[in-house]
Formats: C-alpha cells, structure tokens, sequence
C-alpha cells in the first residue's frame, strides 16, 4: 500500500496500462508536452514517447471519432477530455459509432476505448465548464459510465476500464484530484466494473453518493451518528452497469434512501436509482427516496452562489432526518 | 458494376414490395465510383462508407447473399439483422460500414488508417461521403488531423450533385470540392467519377502515396444518382431531362462501349455476363426469403461484449 493523491493514482494506472499492452495508447489536448491540463498525465509523454502519448488539436469530435476508428482497426485508445464539458462537441462519436457499433455490426466490431476526464464543478468556473454529464452517457445501451471517489477506486477502476472491451465513459472530479488515500501497489490491482463499494456500513439509513458526494456522505454520516442515526454509505462506483443489488440489499436492512449528487435533480442518476428502488423494494420503504441534488440551475461564476448551487453535508444530514422523520 | 446496378433494381423492387424496410438509398448511376477505387485496393485494405453502401460493400467482397438479407432484416444478413440497409458490415473483407449520421464515417476512417500507420501495417483506408457532407465539421477536422498526422486515409468525395433534396448550388458557397483540400495542405484529384478507369487510376495514385509516404489524398469524384434519395424521395427538385442528360454517359454504358471497342468484350460475353447475374441476383433473393428472422433473444445480444 502507498498513500498517493487521486491525480497520481490515475497517473498510475495509466503508466501500468500503457506499459502492459502496446495496442494502449493515450490521446488528448495538452496530455503530452503540457504534462496534462491537471497533469494527470504527468511524465507519461517522456517514459512512453509520442508514439503513445499525442497532443492533439482542439478538434474533439475529429479525435473521438479517430479514437474509436482506431479500436475498429483493433487498437485500445485513451481519449482524454480536458473537462467533460468539451466532450458534448464529440457525442456523435461517442453516442452514435462507440455506443452502437458492436449492437450493428453484430459483434463484429467492438470498441474498447475510454473516455475520460474531470466532469461536474470545480471552483467558479461558471455554468459551460462545471457540468456533470454522467446520466445523459448512462442513458446509452452500449455504454459503460464509471465515477471513482478515492484514490484507490480511481485507480482500480480505470485499469479495469482500459482492460475492458467495451466503450467506457470515466468521469473523474477536478476537485478530487488532490484527495489523497491509500493505494494498493500491485500491478494487477483491478476493480471490477459494475460493483457498487459499502464505504461505510450502518443500519438506519441508506445514503446513495457517487463522486463529489461521497466525502459529504461521509461527513453527514459522522455528525448523524452524534445523534444516534447509522448511516449506511453506498458508493455505486459504476453508474452504467448499475449495482443495484447491492443498494437493494441495503435499502432492505435501513428502509430508508437518501440519493446525493452534485448532478441536476432532472433525470439525473439519482432519479434513476428512485425509480429501481420503488420498483424493487417498495414495501421496504418508511418513506420516500429522498434526492440531493445540485441546483437545477446553470453554474454561476459568484462563489457564494457557486457554493450555494453545490451540495454539502449540511443537507445530506438534513434529508436523512427527514426520511428518518426526526 | 453490373452486379451492382441489377441488384441494387431488385431492392428497388424488394422495397416496392414490402421486402425491405426503413430507408432505402440506392447507388444507380454512381457504380464506377466504388468499383473502379476499390479495384485498386487489396482485401486487407479498408473500406468505410455513408447509409449508401450497397455499391461498396459488394464492390469490397460481401456476398449479395448476405446483403440482401441484411437488407430484408433476416439472420443471415451481414448484420444478423441488426443494422439492416445503412449498417452493412463484414470485417472478414474488411468493410467497415455502413454509417447513418451525413459525415461519422470521416473521423471513424481517419482513426482506421491511424491504427495501420501505428501498426506499422501498409493497409490503406477508403472512406466514402457525399458532396453535402463536406459542409460538416467532422470532415474538415479529420483532414486536419490526417494531413498533420501523415496518416494513410484516402478520402473520396462522391459528388452527385444533391445532398437529399438540396443542390450543392444552394449548400455550398465554395463548390469545388477537391480544392478544399488546400485548406489543409492535403494533395486532391478532380476525378471523372463515371469513368471507372480514370477512379481507378486516381485511386492507385493516391494508394501509392498512403502506402509509400502515409500521407492522405482527397478525390472528388463528379457522379451522379438517377434515383432519389431514397426509395421514399419523388425527386422534384430535378428535371426529367437533368437526369437523362447525365444518362447519357451512364457508367457502365461507357465502359460497355470502350471494351467492345478494345475487342475485350463481345455483345455475347455481355449477355452471358447479364444472365450470371440475374441468376446471382435471384439466389441472394432466395437466401433471403428463407433466411429465418433473427431469434427474439438477439434483441439483447451484442449490446456489451462480455455480456
């Protein structure tokens, strides 16, 4: 085990992956030379050379799509984006060839790319680079969409995603990258995709937290427990396969949810998760799913209003109590 | 190129009948297009192409049995049924698709020929799109890329004149479409796309240079469809005699004429040629008829690899 940062558990994982199969390669604006926007790419263009690690133009729906000709043709790229914002300009690439080219082809041709970047806010960056954008890529069948919240998950789950076949969606958090944790130094540590974490048992109440949220969940967890409230945390890991099992089993023991995400409440992941839980366990609930949800609202540039826009704590701990009618 | 024009009359009539679902676009009139570039190619070379494909995709070796399933939904299909007419693919002869979206297909072939050059495979890519595809961003980047990449793409550009019911006049404010290319530094061919040697011709030049020096080309080649967009299109945004007029140097009416000229080709050989297809074409109607449906459970295979 090493204590490490989140940026160097991912930087990590993308050395060990580079180094293990030649057919990896890692593409995206400033990964190189730039030493990586938020240099999570640091030192990978001197150990791999730019045969594997290339700079390219500000041209993202050209490079998705050259990224997924290339797993076509039977290559395993790394397509960053320097933020998920900018990734918008390339869903035609990944909605309509990544997505749906095994599905047409008829296994044919399957697509083992990762996209991956920071999605969701960082610090007053204002509403056209603070989005999170995980439901609308879970939304796509063909899909696979993963958000890792510790160092360790980080760099477990993205071994795991460069292994995997299929295209995967890899949604990291700029203002996690700092967050340090420890780390297993194998290099065959993976995490398998589709497996939801227990990060902190308890018998109360369920809180469902991903990414940004699960330091929060954590948090409220602690001070609920001062009032004598357990809190069971669920980390689902990956969104796109969705544990739901394992939220299921813990919904059954505390018969009480609350869904917290930095995402808008709108058919965001969190309604997803309310929906499968009233279809699968109904009968287990004292109340209603609760959601926490960032404000449904474009991200202001002020930072009271930026702060005020992004869940905290406070009201994790507050919906918690509510469903626990306290 | 006959092959390609009886078959592509019997899915017209296929879809007059109900066969053939969705979309259908037709390739008659454009044959010499795919035929003559992908005679200059080799079967481990690439071919990736727009929603009208059906041209290519036999040009490049897919039996016209499995096309012809494919297009009436059936197991047997190219595609088991699952991408139908706009979604024809066979990796065994490297055929690529089959892409819906006017353009996807640009940046999915430049990463196809990025791929070879970093194997360090001499493969060569073929990507075909239409005249009105080349007012979409994704074309413009992917030159750029390829170009300042060196990467072994040849990009061809089928100028028929129309994109759906819109002329190239009232789409573009630039028409010539192989000048484009200097735009990016990129070396492009004006070719006569009705003349199947002259595409073959500019295609072994520009395989040369992807193969010899990995650099792309651009080829615009003037062609021109007689039917409509699609089966669903009535066409009138043209004339009658628009269409006759480029009628008269038919593809395959021109290269008939030159080979008979040559004393390559007798009026006997073309008619045994004719009744080798007919039959070609009436078994991959058969095939496809009795092919069964795809099982019910295929609705949910191939969403994920390992699933």
């Amino acid at each position: 085990m090493a204590v490490m940062t989140m940026r160097d558990a991912l930087n990590l994982a993308l050395r060990e992956e580079l180094a293990r199969d030649p057919d990896v390669f890692l593409m995206g604006e400033e990964v190189a030379e730039y030493q990586g926007a938020y240099k999570v790419t640091r030192g990978l263009l001197e150990e791999f050379g730019p045969k594997r690690v290339i700079d390219t133009p500000i041209t993202e729906l050209g490079f998705a799509g050259l990224g997924v000709g290339a797993a076509m043709a039977g290559l395993r790229p790394i397509v960053e984006f320097m933020t998920f914002n900018f990734s918008i300009l390339a869903t035609d690439q990944i909605i309509n060839s990544a997505a749906k080219m095994l599905y047409m082809s008829a296994g044919q041709f399957k697509i083992p790319i990762v996209f991956r970047g920071p999605g969701g806010s960082a610090y007053q960056v204002s509403s056209q680079h603070s989005q999170a954008l995980e439901s609308w890529y879970a939304y796509f069948p063909g899909l696979k969409v993963v958000m890792p919240s510790t160092p360790a998950d980080a760099k477990g789950l993205l071994k795991s995603a460069i292994r995997d076949d299929d295209p995967v969606v890899f949604i990291e958090q700029e203002r996690m990258y700092g967050m340090k944790g420890e780390v297993p130094e194998d290099k065959d540590f993976t995490i398998p995709l589709g497996v939801a974490d227990v990060k902190r048992e308890g018998t109360d109440a369920t809180i469902v937290a991903r990414s940004l949220m699960v330091p929060a969940a954590l948090k409220a967890a602690e001070e609920l427990a001062k009032v004598g409230v357990s809190c069971e945390v669920i980390d689902p890991r990956t969104i796109r396969p969705l544990d739901i099992g394992t939220i299921i089993e813990s919904v059954k023991k505390t018969n009480r949810v609350v869904v917290a995400e930095e995402s808008h409440p709108f058919c965001g992941v969190g309604a997803e998760i309310s929906a499968e839980i009233n279809e699968r366990a109904f009968d287990y609930l004292d109340a209603p799913v609760k959601r926490v949800s960032g404000a449904d609202v474009p991200m202001p540039y002020a930072k009271n209003l930026e702060r005020l826009a992004i869940p905290g704590f406070e009201q994790i701990v507050a919906a918690v109590k509510e469903v626990s009618y306290i | 190129m006959l092959l390609i024009r009886r078959f592509e009359e019997k899915s017209a009539e296929s879809y007059s009948l109900g066969k053939i679902g969705g979309f259908c676009h037709l390739y008659i009139g454009q044959e010499a297009v795919a035929v003559g570039s992908i005679s200059a190619v080799r079967r481990d070379d690439y071919v990736i192409t727009s929603y009208r494909e059906h041209g290519h995709a036999l040009a490049k070796g897919i039996p016209a049995d499995a096309v012809m399933a494919e297009l009436f939904g059936k197991a047997g299909g190219c595609s088991s049924g699952k991408g139908g007419s706009m979604h024809l693919f066979d990796k065994s002869v490297g055929f690529l698709g089959g892409h819906a979206i006017v353009g996807g297909q640009i940046p999915l072939a430049t990463g196809v020929a990025f791929a070879s050059k970093y194997k360090e495979t001499d493969q060569v890519t073929l990507c075909y799109f239409g005249e009105a595809a080349v007012n979409q961003g994704a074309f413009h980047e992917s030159l750029n890329l390829a170009q300042l990449w060196k990467l072994p793409c040849i990009y061809i550009c089928e100028n028929n004149r129309y994109g759906m019911g819109t002329s190239l006049e009232r789409a573009m404010s630039s028409h010539n479409v192989a000048e484009k290319a200097s735009a990016y530094d990129l070396a492009s061919e004006f070719v006569d796309g009705m003349d199947v040697m002259a595409m073959r011709r500019a295609t072994q030049r520009a395989v040369e240079r992807a193969r010899n020096e990995s650099l792309p080309t651009l080829l615009e080649a003037r062609t021109y469809r007689y039917m409509g967009h699609s089966m669903s299109d009535p066409g009138n945004y043209r004339t009658r005699a628009e269409i006759e007029k480029y009628q008269e140097r038919d593809p395959i009416k021109l290269f008939t004429a030159r080979l008979k000229e040559d004393k390559i080709l007798t009026d006997s050989d073309l008619s045994d040629m004719e009744s080798e297809i007919k039959e070609q074409i009436e078994q991959a109607l058969r095939f496809a008829e009795d092919s069964p449906e795809p099982d019910p459970k295929e609705l949910y295979t191939n969403v994920y690899a390992n699933s």
